[in-house]
């Protein structure tokens, strides 16, 4: 998602939001301690032959398990009379040379064949792709043990072959980017003009992996120390390299004679680890900004309600009342964006009302309003909305339950996502009609079957076992229908219930809601941009622009005297085209409202 | 099916040729220490030479690696050169010992990290901030470091559990359970700390999917729409980072067997590894490969019930 939209971005604002990003991080406490923490203790590890008295293997008769601060021996000596303070020192080299080795192999190897992976199809990728799924699913630590002839131990060695079975990880970044950049418009605007794949991959594919690589890298840095650790407490390697794993180790066997003589190794390994972890994560946040965060279900934030108490006018001829509903969203910069500017609608039963306007105008926002299925982070502010002259606002999610599904239905505008693929489309409807009426499995299966024939599936038995992938959108879009009218509701909520669909299948559905709302008796609110669609089934419309009602009325009158300047430039627009519209607009809004 | 898991095995097999083949013939440039190796520092090179005839390490390196994968495929892996053991009995003894904490370990993270991560997903607020707390901390300290501590604290000072040593199960659970306590919890800690972050991120992005939202207008309970629909579609990605977690844990026991001097696979691979005991090396090998093939088989036979659209039966 987040590397979708970098791609889209231009190099100019990639530069803004870099800096802006770097800024981020500099003020965050947690990157610029673990960073200073991390800095402090590679000087000290590079001026450890300045710092120590004693060379890291020197050892000495007088310095075995010497105490702390002994003279000359600031933590004490080990079992073989070798200063610690200097091992400990020098221990730093050993896991930052590791670091470097681990990370720097596998962002190398990650990065070209992630580009080479991205940028050729076929069977150079399938191959190279096999590989890596090879590398990532074998136990890596084992294979290093086993090839320990081969590397003597040497954790230089080690870490290389270390680096080839980290680099699966940068592969796959790389490997997305890239074959998402390819399938870029400017890449084949620069192949016309020229450029060799080369530096195409490099202009266009290097700025956008920069980010999640860096990240990455820090979490790989702390792998690499953490194995070589790891492997040098096992005993591989010379017993002359210094490392915080062999400190361990031999502190470890002499626990009862200085319980101490482990620790300190355990816990410069401990501070960097988790130095890294955290830096890695700071980073995460300042490159790649908010991650979508944990909601509970059905818990939207309804600050006032609106007058519709103390009037007490309870309209019994209006099935749905909404009066001056306002609605925002919480922005990053702390400015609520308000979505919903104060808006009314009055529906009277058995009636349909089309709400109209063009894409993020609000229309969808306020049916979800109206079911109360409003995102977490949705505020409602003020405004009242009430059903039969009950109010829903404020209802408690258990509450609203028992409303919706019996009540209200919902029609979805893209059948496919709405539809949960896991589960047969038949089981699906069963789950909402015995929640809805409580009739047994059986029945609910017989009243599913019936509802299945009656929005004109053939061969329902067959249909009620497939699963959504293997049905098409008409077919899904009716299975939907099904389950929304499965409980006779009083008001059905269809969101654009034909766009997704081909325009021949458009009109059955169409029809099939104006024999089933005639059938039943239900009020619809259909919310559309087309206003074929308004014409073809609407009673009343009503136009939406920015978060309010700008004109509503009878289908006739509006389309024939429209008022608002607004109502008047969307049917000039209507007229002069055909009615079908490409989806590409509301793609582009969210882009910008995500932004 | 059947014709799906035949194929998979088969890749299986071409893997486990490539792995043991070339890590036979890297293995190969050391034979020469290898010999001298069993026969002590102060063997002469005639003797070095006569036992690699003996061997037959002077042979090239595929007709050796061809002599001994046609033994294996007749189901015999050889003897160690050092103890004369039988190489799969040696193997499969102490991949047991490894295999029966990973599995332990394994379960026991799957049920707390689908526990954790849904919760954190769906009840957001302080029970996300706590799981995500929790899970942090497993992942800033190395397994090295806290099976140590765990073993400083429980073992050493409050001798509330062994410190070291293994009990097989068969000889006497309750010892056994006592003796793998300790690097169970140091794997399940790890292994938590990974697998809820994903569980949590899978089931956010789940919940956040439309077809939630349809199933909350059709008047379905949250518990049915997490537990039966989010989980359900959550559990194949989960699935993917179970069985890297398995590999991850089993990398993890190699080096935590040894701070509680468990005979596991771990001190097995790494003793025959130090004194170059060839064939019980490649036997190290090929076990593994099948491990981590019949593993891989098995994620994606699972992962085609769960998924209806990856279903190959």
């Amino acid at each position: 998602m987040s590397t979708e939209v970098a791609v889209l971005e231009t190099d100019a604002i990639d530069a803004v939001s870099q800096r802006s990003s770097f800024r981020r991080l500099v003020r965050d406490p947690q990157a610029v301690i673990t960073t200073a923490l991390l800095l402090i203790l590679i000087l000290l590890g590079l001026l450890a032959p300045f710092i120590t008295q004693h060379g890291p293997n020197e050892s000495s008769l007088d310095a075995v398990n010497a105490e702390i601060g002994s003279p000359g021996y600031l933590l004490g000596g080990d079992q073989s009379g070798r200063d610690s303070f200097s091992r400990l020192l020098y221990s730093i080299n050993t896991g930052a040379i590791s670091a470097l080795i681990g990370t720097g192999v596998a962002c190398f190897v990650g990065l070209t064949f992630g580009l080479i992976g991205g940028y050729f199809g076929g069977r150079v990728r399938t191959t190279i792709e096999w590989i890596f799924n090879l590398i990532m699913t074998f136990p890596g630590l084992l294979l290093l043990i086993v090839l320990m002839p081969l590397t003597k131990g040497d954790f230089r060695i080690t870490m290389l072959i270390f680096g080839v079975l980290l680099s699966p990880s940068i592969y796959r970044i790389v490997r997305n980017v890239t074959a998402g950049v390819k399938n870029e418009l400017y890449v084949d605007a620069a192949k016309v003009a020229g450029l060799s794949t080369a530096r195409i991959l490099g202009r266009h594919v290097m700025p956008v992996v920069r980010g999640p690589v860096i990240i990455s890298a820090a979490f790989l840095m702390g792998a690499a120390v953490n194995l070589q650790s790891g492997l040098a407490f096992l005993g591989v390697g010379s017993t002359e390299v210094p490392s915080f794993g062999s400190m361990i180790a031999t502190g470890f066997l002499n626990f009862y004679v200085d319980p101490l003589q482990f620790l300190w190794p355990a816990l410069l390994l401990g501070v960097i680890t988790a130095s890294l972890v955290l830096l890695g994560n700071s980073l995460r946040d300042a490159l790649e900004g908010a991650r979508p965060k944990a909601a509970k279900l059905g818990s939207i934030k309804v600050l006032a309600r609106g007058a519709a108490h103390s009037e007490a006018k309870r309209d019994a001829s209006h099935l749905l009342q909404v009066k001056d509903l306002k609605m925002e969203y919480p922005t990053p910069s702390g400015k609520p964006k308000e979505v919903l500017k104060g808006v009314s609608l009055e529906l009277k039963a058995g009636e349909t009302l089309g709400l109209v306007g063009e894409s993020g105008s609000g229309k969808t926002q306020s049916a979800f309003s109206v079911l109360g299925v409003l995102p977490a982070e949705a505020i409602i502010t003020s405004g009242s909305v009430l059903l039969e002259g009950r109010e829903l606002l404020g209802l408690r999610e258990r509450e609203l339950r028992g409303i919706r599904g019996k009540e209200i239905a919902y029609i979805p505008q893209e059948p496919m996502s709405n539809l949960d693929p896991s589960f047969t489309v038949g089981s699906q409807l069963v789950e909402g009609i015995r929640t809805a009426t409580g009739l047994s499995r059986s029945a609910a299966k017989m009243r599913a079957l019936e509802l299945m024939e009656r929005v004109g599936i053939p061969n329902t038995g067959r249909t009620f076992d497939l699963y959504p992938h293997q049905i098409s959108g008409g077919m899904a879009q009716r299975i939907l229908i099904a389950g929304a009218v499965a409980s006779n509701p009083r008001l059905l909520i269809a969101d654009e219930p034909t766009t997704a669909l081909d325009v021949t299948i458009q009109a059955e559905i169409l029809d099939l809601l104006r024999d089933l709302q005639q059938e039943m008796g239900m009020a619809i609110l259909l919310v559309t941009h087309n206003f074929g669609v308004v014409a073809d089934i609407c009673d009343r419309i009503a136009v939406m622009r920015e978060g309010l009602i700008v004109e509503e009325g009878d289908v006739l009158d509006v389309f024939q005297h429209p008022q608002h300047p607004y109502t008047q430039k969307l049917l000039n627009s209507i007229l002069d085209e055909s009615n079908l519209r490409e989806d590409l607009a509301p793609l582009v809004a969210t882009g910008k409202e995500q932004k | 099916m059947i014709p799906y898991i035949l194929r998979r095995l088969a890749t299986g097999v071409i893997l486990a040729v490539l792995v043991t083949l070339i890590t036979f013939w890297l293995l190969s440039f050391s034979f020469s220490g290898v010999a001298s190796n069993i026969l002590g520092p102060a063997s002469s090179a005639e003797a070095v030479d006569a036992l690699m005839d003996k061997l037959g390490l002077n042979r090239p390196v595929l007709v050796q690696y061809f002599d001994w994968f046609s033994a294996v495929l007749r189901g015999d892996f050889g003897v160690s050169y050092f103890t004369s053991e039988s190489v799969s009995k040696a193997v499969t003894t102490r991949l047991g010992v490894t295999l029966s904490i990973v599995l332990v370990a394994l379960v026991l993270s799957v049920i707390v990290s689908v526990f954790l991560g849904v919760l954190a997903a769906s009840r957001a607020g302080a029970v996300d901030r706590i799981a995500q707390g929790t899970s942090l901390i497993g992942n800033l300290f190395p397994n090295l470091l806290i099976a140590i501590g765990l073993v400083v604290v429980f073992a050493l000072n409050l001798r509330w559990l062994p410190a070291t040593g293994f009990t097989p199960f068969s000889e006497d659970p309750r010892r056994w359970a006592a003796s793998v306590t300790i690097p169970v919890i140091v794997l399940v800690i790890n292994g938590v700390a990974n697998m809820s972050a994903q569980i949590r991120g899978t089931m956010i992005g789940e919940l956040q999917k439309d077809y939630v939202r349809t199933l909350r207008t059709r008047g379905i309970s949250a518990r049915s729409i997490v537990y039966r629909h989010a989980l359900r579609n959550a559990a194949a990605p989960a699935l993917v980072v179970l069985s890297l977690e398995f590999i991850a844990m089993f990398g993890g026991a190699l080096i935590i067997e040894n701070v509680f001097a468990l005979p596991g696979f771990g001190s097995f691979a790494f003793n025959s590894s130090l004194q170059g005991d060839i064939p019980v090396i490649m036997g190290v090998t090929i076990f593994s490969v099948m491990l981590v093939v019949s593993v891989n088989l098995l994620t994606d036979v699972i992962n085609g019930w769960l998924n209806p659209k990856a279903r190959l039966f």
